[in-house]
């Protein structure tokens, strides 16, 4: 074995290693993702004095993988004049944008798969591209209400986009660094030097935009199942659907991995005396923010259009701005958790 | 002035969105009213208007004297009688058909009966598998009424001081 691996090229060693690398951090990903599902359907059941499914496999336990094989044995229906090509790449896209942001996820200060130095600018990035998924997806569905979703979906996208930016900036610039890890490393020291507390308002715009970003309720006008039918979703069925539905899913997780990393202090211990860092708390926080999304959604009615529009650009924008402005300020002279 | 201040603090600290999730919040402590049901039956009353079913005496004289009060008030017209005069000059029936599909289980051929024949059952559990098997004949009623007499004497027995 030892010697076959030898024997390999060195770039090919380098692709396979990679590509390990790669299942290391998707497949437990693909997993939680099926169990958030799961739990989802679980803890809004809760909320709604119903006990959710229990019927697949111990408490329910296999429903996750019931869902996914049905959805595999699915047909994936092409409407009539739709564009084939755009139709099948559409939802590849979305997936593709959604898991390669995962690329500088760091998990503790030693494990991150890419430490690149613009982290944060390229998870803005990638989450971005998945817009065009849902666009592609939209027009290339040749129906009317896939087409009315997509449009809303690029809309409120592009608006909570720049909200979110700018919250971000102003982590960058407390930060110092738009590396994931060096962003973490900044908080250390207990959870008073959390970036959460100077940044508190720019928390909170985070919050609501990743909501917003990711389509979940109360911003899902883009599916809204009650009044368009599933928006960018209504035409595809079995796999298709199965990966958009992935590629949420997982973006959620980012969101939520996120306001852990920047705002939470990752992987840091709240008392670093006397507990030690680990991943754990990592992981803690996550589904702290994972269990949020999901409360949100029990509990929130859907947000009008024009509400949507409201809160983003003439809320959020402009209390992101005058934050960072303060922030500016603050850095200037040198106050606060700001003086290095 | 106030007011608009009021609003502004209102709206920034998410009041209203913080009782909402405390509503949510507490109801996932709740305890939960879900019935499992294969396993789980809620109770059923003894007025309980399910499966039709035709009775007998104790002697095994069937009860139905084919007088057609049932037929005359089913309001879904389900419900078809033929009769004929039995050798000791009695009437009884010769044919008693219910089509379930027509039917819509008000309960006033129970009503009407004057000899509490024809009754409906506690039975809500069950299916048709081919064409033409929802049509309840005499036989199959008179079935069903001697599998479940215990249980439709002591349901009438319980309901009686109401009537």
């Amino acid at each position: 074995m030892e010697t076959i691996w030898l024997w390999l090229p060195e770039e090919v060693q380098y692709t396979l290693y990679t590509l390990l690398k790669v299942l290391i951090i998707l497949v437990p990903l693909f997993v939680i993702v099926a169990y958030y599902t799961l739990a989802e359907r679980k803890v809004i059941g809760y909320m709604q004095a119903r006990i959710g499914p229990n019927r697949v496999g111990p408490k329910g336990l296999l429903q996750p993988f019931a869902d996914l094989f049905k959805l595999m044995f699915k047909e994936i229906i092409l409407p009539t004049n739709a564009n084939k090509y755009l139709f099948y790449l559409a939802p590849v896209i979305t997936f593709g944008a959604g898991m390669s942001a995962w690329a500088v996820m760091p998990f503790t200060d030693t494990l991150v798969f890419a430490d690149i130095n613009a982290g944060l600018l390229y998870i803005l990035a990638m989450t971005s591209v998945g817009v065009y998924g849902v666009i592609i997806a939209g027009w290339a569905s040749n129906s009317k209400y896939a087409l009315l979703g997509a449009m809303r979906s690029a809309a409120q996208i592009v608006a909570y986009e720049i909200a979110m930016g700018f919250a971000l900036v102003g982590v960058l610039m407390a930060a110092g660094s738009l590396n994931l890890g060096d962003i973490v490393a900044k908080q250390a020291g207990g959870w008073s030097n959390w970036l959460v507390f100077p940044l508190l308002p720019l928390f909170v715009v985070y919050l609501i935009s990743g909501v917003a970003e990711t389509n979940r309720a109360p911003f899902d006008v883009a599916e809204g199942e009650s009044e368009i039918v599933a928006g960018f979703l209504v035409e595809y069925s079995g796999m298709a659907f199965a990966v958009f539905f992935l590629a949420e899913y997982a973006t959620m997780i980012l969101i939520s991995l996120l306001a852990a990393l920047m705002f939470f202090g990752g992987w840091l211990s709240p008392f670093p005396g006397v507990l030690a860092d680990s991943i754990g708390w990592l992981f803690l926080k996550t589904a702290f923010f994972m269990f949020l999304f999901l409360w949100f959604r029990a509990t929130f009615p859907r947000y009008r259009y024009d509400q949507i529009m409201r809160l983003g650009w003439k809320v959020l924008l402009p209390v992101t701005i005058a934050c960072l402005f303060l922030e500016g300020v603050a850095v200037y002279f040198e106050v606060g958790p700001w003086a290095v | 002035m106030y007011a608009t201040i009021k609003f502004y603090l209102k709206s920034f600290l998410f009041l209203e969105l913080f009782k909402g999730l405390n509503v949510t919040g507490r109801y996932f402590f709740r305890r939960k009213f879900t019935v499992q049901y294969p396993e789980q039956k809620t109770p059923i009353s003894p007025r309980f208007r399910g499966l039709h079913a035709l009775r007998r005496y104790a002697n095994g004289e069937e009860r139905c004297i084919a007088c057609k009060l049932c037929e005359a008030v089913c309001p879904a017209l389900a419900i078809t009688i033929e009769s004929e005069q039995r050798a000791d000059g009695t009437r009884r029936t010769t044919r008693y058909d219910i089509d379930l599909f027509k039917c819509i289980y008000c309960g006033f051929c129970e009503e009407a009966c004057p000899v509490d024949a024809i009754v409906e059952t506690r039975i809500f559990e069950y299916h048709f598998e081919n064409r033409g098997e929802n049509i309840m004949t005499k036989e199959k009623l008179l079935e069903i009424g001697d599998s479940y007499e215990s249980q439709l004497a002591a349901d009438r027995s319980a309901d009686a001081p109401y009537r």
